[in-house]
């Protein structure tokens, strides 16, 4: 077990194996007292009930935990939650709350770039996290989504989803 | 059979219905759901293939904050036999497979379920496994039946003197890996059970099945199980029965008095979601000298488990694309210390096309045919077994690709192509899947203000079964389909079978239109035509008119193109594009076939390219049990698909006339690959995956 000293380390507070962290998720404020090797992704799952990224390997290997931290693209699988005390998390859902689609939702639903829906989540926030990254032709778009696996094979749709929003960007 | 004359709706290419919750992150699976108490729990697997538990200490583990229950054989309550030993979980000191649960930790978080499963110590006595299939296992045997109930054994005419007469021959063994699903969603279940009823949440292709296994195993009438699946993370075969996770988290749930949760760590789906056996295929083909072939024999061989028999069906194939005069098809199984292996997108086909259409090239080559030409000259209207075909539209797919891709300028010499240091290559390969479906049942329901409920336990695990059924309703119902609500997922909606087999449109699809017919004629018969305050409900039950259907042979047929570039530097085989024409009856929504299909097709690139579970035959252990060490393809290395259809008819399916798609897009994509490569580079690759280490030492430079 991993034990973080209170003050220590991330500067925050707490016990010896939980701390008290801030985090802004989705425009929210949330303070929370964490068990220290609580990782992001099972924070916003297990405690906000934002269930929107998904756990499909827990090894950063697969992409469907993507959110947004600080606006960069990270697999939330692979950050512990105390160690972002006081960052903006936007997740899947943060990305259409109190109003229409963002344009990658859109440009999802119009190219089919979805089937079982599972890996979705992450593509999406990827997405949205890439067209920031001013990654521009076709290959290199490819290759910036190659982080987010979809057994499903919906690639093509996915790639042409992403093309068609960030050529408009 | 009366075939839907009316589609308004059928053959519209519509966006699915579940699309916008699915890009909001609003689609909940089987751990999303909020269930308040509810509890986590991770299992403890066993790090042997073969022996029997001496003891499982516990103390530490319970001794641990926040840790409910360590349940394990000696504690765990008693389950009843059922017909699957691997579904017996936590009831028998004695191991058959690497990875098979030994003891599950519930505890109140997740973190603590895991710490909880680490404390726990697990004492056994061991035995060196038997785990590596091998061509001259002693323990190969020929079963009766094998997959899906096909003959183990079907020949025709006089294999070896057809093959002795023939002018051009190809004798040439064919391997295989072990391959995984990889689903996106990991097993799960979240399971509760109240007032003596059990209800779950489960990641499965087939509720209605889950259900009937889980009342079985805890000996309670059906009617007291729900299994909820709403949204399915994916299956391709591996979410088509129960599987342990469902039963643990049942079991565990049963203990603690809690609703549980159980995810499978990633690491452990490996051994316990099921896999595709590894094949050894040997393929003698025999032509005369004008291509048209003499005879085909189709030999192979695959592991199953000491715990259950799974005969992967590899030879089928060879019975249904061409129709030598002579034919010899058989298969042999060898129970190891391995998990059991299962259905995988489209068990038999998949791995069987890969052999025959990769043969099929070696014999165009060998005999300077073209290999279009040479398949086309080889149709057949019947199968080996005589049945005629409810329909056939194979060398319409073949003609209608080699149009559109380009295949008349093809330069058949191999290695004869280059882009700067690019070697570039073409191939074609054939594919079919059965046409089936089962009997199932559908509720129509009508309100007095011209709604219908219309009620399927299908699963959409990524088909879009949901958008499909509702257009079928809608034309079978005769009213627009705003006016339709499709409820699926729910295995107290009454019996439906598997979304596997690609026979859930099909299925579902005629239960559906049955309902819906049934209760358009009672509300004009019964109800003059007016639909009254109370409403109208009909459920409607498939199983005689299935019976009722005349003999044919039913298959979806298509014909993969695909294009490669060789670097013989590296040795790195990169896709530039592939091209699929598939003749799939009539297609129910362009939109989700052509996405079921280049997904099958993606993964068939990424079977020929990149798939390979590597098993340690001294520990039994599959020791590539992550996404780092089990390769699939990922955007970069699918540049481009295109997918086109073949129009087709056929009364004898049922009455959409459609024909399912989830498994056809992976058969023969993998041939199709391998033989571009050839074409490339001149070299033959006979096993999978075409990997680097594979093909460098042999491509010329």
């Amino acid at each position: 077990m991993v034990h973080v000293k209170p003050g220590s380390g991330c500067g925050v507070s707490g016990t010896e194996t939980e701390s008290d962290v801030t985090l802004h998720v989705n425009g929210r404020e949330h303070q929370l007292r964490l068990d220290n090797r609580s990782t992001l992704l099972d924070t916003l799952r297990e405690q906000l009930e934002l269930t929107g990224a998904k756990k499909g390997c827990d090894h950063g290997q697969c992409g469907a935990c993507t959110v947004l931290l600080d606006g960069r693209r990270v697999v939330s699988c692979l950050v512990l939650a105390c160690s972002v005390d006081g960052a903006a998390v936007t997740t899947v859902e943060g990305l259409s709350a109190g109003r229409g689609l963002h344009p990658i939702q859109e440009a999802f639903i119009a190219h089919d770039a979805l089937q079982c829906g599972f890996c979705t989540p992450g593509q999406v926030c990827s997405a949205v996290g890439l067209t920031a990254e001013e990654t521009e032709s076709p290959a290199a778009i490819r290759e910036a989504m190659s982080g987010n696996i979809c057994r499903c094979g919906a690639y093509t749709h996915i790639a042409a989803a992403v093309f068609e929003v960030a050529a408009a960007v | 059979m009366t075939l839907l004359e009316t589609t308004v709706h059928i053959g519209r290419a519509e966006p699915r219905l579940e699309a916008r919750d699915k890009v909001t992150g609003h689609a909940r699976y089987a751990v999303d759901h909020p269930i308040p108490g509810a509890c986590h729990a991770w299992p403890v697997p066993a790090g042997f293939a073969r022996g029997r538990i001496t003891a499982v200490e516990t103390e530490a583990a319970l001794a641990l904050d926040g840790v409910l229950a360590v349940i394990w054989h000696a504690n765990a309550p008693r389950l009843e036999p059922g017909d699957d030993p691997n579904l017996l979980v936590l009831q028998s000191p004695e191991v058959s497979y690497y990875g098979q649960i030994i003891a599950l930790v519930v505890a109140t978080t997740p973190e603590r379920a895991r710490e909880g499963a680490e404390a726990v110590t697990v004492r056994a006595d061991v035995s060196p496994p038997d785990s590596a299939l091998r061509a001259d296992h002693p323990g190969l045997y020929e079963p009766e039946i094998v997959n899906a109930g096909y003959r183990g054994r079907l020949d025709r005419g006089d294999f070896e003197a057809g093959y002795a007469a023939s002018a051009v021959r190809v004798d040439a063994t064919y391997r295989t890996p072990t391959e995984h699903h990889v689903a996106m969603e990991p097993h799960a279940t979240t399971a509760f059970w109240e007032r003596g009823r059990l209800d779950v949440f489960d990641a499965t292709q087939a509720s209605s099945t889950v259900r009937e296994t889980l009342a079985a195993l805890f000996g309670l009438a059906p009617q007291l199980v729900r299994v909820h699946n709403e949204h399915v993370g994916g299956g391709f075969g591996s979410k088509g029965m129960a599987r342990p996770n469902t039963v643990l988290a049942a079991l565990a749930a049963r203990c603690v008095g809690r609703p549980v949760k159980l995810a499978l760590p990633r690491s452990m789906v490996f051994a316990l979601g099921g896999y595709r056996t590894p094949t050894i295929q040997r393929v003698r083909l025999g032509a005369d000298s004008t291509g048209r072939l003499l005879a085909i024999g189709h030999d192979s061989i695959s592991q199953t488990s000491r715990l259950t028999e799974f005969a992967e069906q590899c030879a089928v194939v060879s019975r249904v694309h061409y129709a030598p005069p002579n034919l010899t098809t058989s298969h042999r199984v060898v129970a190891l210390d391995v998990p059991p292996p299962t259905w995988m997108r489209a068990p038999g086909e998949c791995p069987g096309s890969f052999a025959l259409e990769s043969a099929i090239d070696e014999l165009a080559v060998a005999g300077g045919w073209d290999p279009v030409r040479l398949r086309i000259g080889n149709d057949t209207d019947r199968d080996a077994e005589g049945r005629p075909f409810s329909s056939r539209h194979l060398v319409e797919c073949l003609r209608e690709g080699a149009s559109r891709f380009g295949w008349a300028d093809r330069d058949p010499r191999p290695a004869a192509v280059r882009d700067g240091r690019w070697l570039l290559g073409t191939g074609v390969a054939a594919a079919s899947f059965p046409a089936i479906t089962w009997p199932s049942t559908a509720t129509a329901r009508a309100t007095a203000d011209e709604h219908f409920e219309v009620a399927v336990n299908a699963a959409d695990i990524g088909t879009g079964a949901r958008t499909v059924l509702r257009q079928i309703a809608a034309d079978a119902l005769g009213c627009d389909e705003m006016c339709v609500e499709i409820r699926v997922g729910d295995s107290a909606i009454g019996y439906a079978t598997v979304a596997g087999g690609s026979m859930g449109t099909s299925s579902w699809g005629w239960a559906v239109t049955k309902a819906c017919r049934m209760l358009r004629e009672r509300i004009d018969r019964e109800h003059g035509g007016e639909v009254p305050p109370e409403g109208v409900a009909v459920t409607a039950d498939t199983t005689a008119d299935i019976a009722a259907r005349e003999e044919y042979a039913r298959h979806a047929f298509g014909a993969q193109f695909c294009a490669v570039r060789v670097d013989p530097e590296t040795g790195e085989v990169r896709l530039d594009r592939m091209l699929g024409v598939f003749a799939g009856g009539r297609i129910v929504n362009p939109t989700t076939a052509r996405s079921q299909l280049i997904g099958g097709m993606t993964m068939g690139v990424s079977m020929a390219l990149l798939e390979q579970t590597v098993l340690d035959a001294r520990s039994g252990a599959f020791v590539t049990a992550d996404l780092a060490a089990y390769h699939v393809a990922v955007n970069a290395d699918i540049p481009r698909i295109d997918v086109t259809f073949v129009p087709e008819t056929d009364p004898h399916l049922n009455p959409m006339g459609s024909k399912g798609l989830g498994e056809l897009g992976i058969v023969g994509a993998a041939a199709a690959v391998a033989n571009a490569v050839h074409h490339a580079t001149g070299v033959r690759c006979r096993s999978l995956p075409i990997t680097p280490a594979l093909l460098l030492p042999a491509v010329p430079g």
